[in-house]
């Protein structure tokens, strides 16, 4: 039982990378990266790593794409700034 | 170099990359095993410290130094960050606006704030008898208060978060923990020695010198990460105008 929820975490898991890689949007990435960071936060506590786990969690979940939104909505505030 | 030639060198690369991966991988326990030499002789030690979370007994005890070290680059990198992301001489300010808030998002912040906030300060009270520690309930700490920006607006947040308040927190919490690796030089052994009494074991003040330098991490985690995100929160909503540096590196 504990292996089918390994390996339904890591196909989640690599699913996800994917989806981020291939995705050309960084405000769409940043949504796919938080879901990401979510199925490796299950991937980990599945494995018996619930320090990790929540590492992830907060981490990979909330805190890289919060960045990442944040950096896009400067970003695109200057490119609007330029094209005035 | 042509592109021909570039793949080909990336093909190499990787073969060899996979060949070596695969070789190591070969030698290595198999997966789920029940042998863990590393492992059983973490939770004898953790034990015999009476620390119930192994994991933290092997941050903050067995390898406290190497948890300085990880404190300290999220310490640098935040300091770096406050330094590249400072106003610029030709940028300035201006107050952002406050934008609609549906009134759904408002109750979802008004219930998950309290309770986020309650959850990080637990994850970092608990860390040496549960999963979590400073680390990890620090970083919850931070998000939930930026809650309130999601939830209200910037000005909300920007009244809750004394900057300079969270600036010497982050300072605070890197020097507790280099002055509490002394305190072990002091009291006789070594540095970053657990001298102080071990207690009873499933207890919060069990552990020795565990629970304190969680709690100076925990206090430093949870500051840099507020200190990091308002600098980008400043870039992205306050900070208007210059050209990047585009003009100074041309």
């Amino acid at each position: 039982m504990a292996d089918v929820l390994v390996v339904l975490a890591l196909m989640f898991v690599a699913a996800a990378a994917t989806a981020a890689v291939l995705n050309r949007d960084p405000a769409r990435q940043a949504v796919v990266l938080s879901l990401l960071g979510l199925g490796l936060a299950v991937a980990f506590t599945v494995l018996q790593a619930p320090d990790v786990g929540l590492s992830q969690l907060g981490v990979g979940s909330a805190l890289t794409p919060l960045m990442i939104l944040l950096t896009v909505r400067k970003v695109r505030k200057g490119k609007g700034r330029g094209r005035e | 170099m042509s592109r021909r030639v570039r793949m080909g060198v990336l093909a190499a690369g990787l073969l060899a990359t996979a060949a070596l991966f695969v070789t190591a991988f070969l030698d290595m326990p198999h997966f789920g095993g029940a042998w863990h030499p590393y492992g059983d002789r973490a939770v004898q030690a953790s034990v015999n410290r009476r620390t119930a979370n192994t994991v933290s007994a092997v941050n903050f005890d067995q390898r406290g130094f190497d948890t300085l070290g990880e404190e300290s680059i999220l310490f640098a990198s935040v300091l770096g960050t406050v330094v590249l992301l400072r106003q610029a001489r030709d940028e300035r300010t201006r107050a952002p606006r406050p934008g609609p808030v549906p009134a759904a998002l408002r109750r979802y912040g008004l219930v998950a704030l309290p309770a986020t906030l309650l959850i990080g300060l637990y994850v970092i009270a608990h860390g040496q008898l549960s999963p979590g520690g400073g680390f990890q309930g620090g970083v919850v700490v931070a998000t939930a208060l930026h809650l309130l920006y999601i939830a209200v607006d910037y000005p909300a947040l920007e009244r809750i978060r004394p900057l300079g308040l969270y600036e010497v927190g982050d300072a605070v919490g890197e020097a507790a923990y280099v002055v509490l690796g002394v305190a072990g030089l002091l009291a006789g052994s070594a540095y970053l020695a657990n001298v102080l009494p071990f207690g009873t074991f499933n207890t919060l003040s069990s552990g020795g010198t565990v629970p304190l330098l969680n709690a100076a991490v925990g206090l430093e985690v949870a500051s840099a990460v507020v200190v990091l995100l308002a600098r980008f929160l400043v870039q992205a909503l306050e900070i208007e105008g210059g050209d990047g540096g585009k003009e100074q590196a041309a």
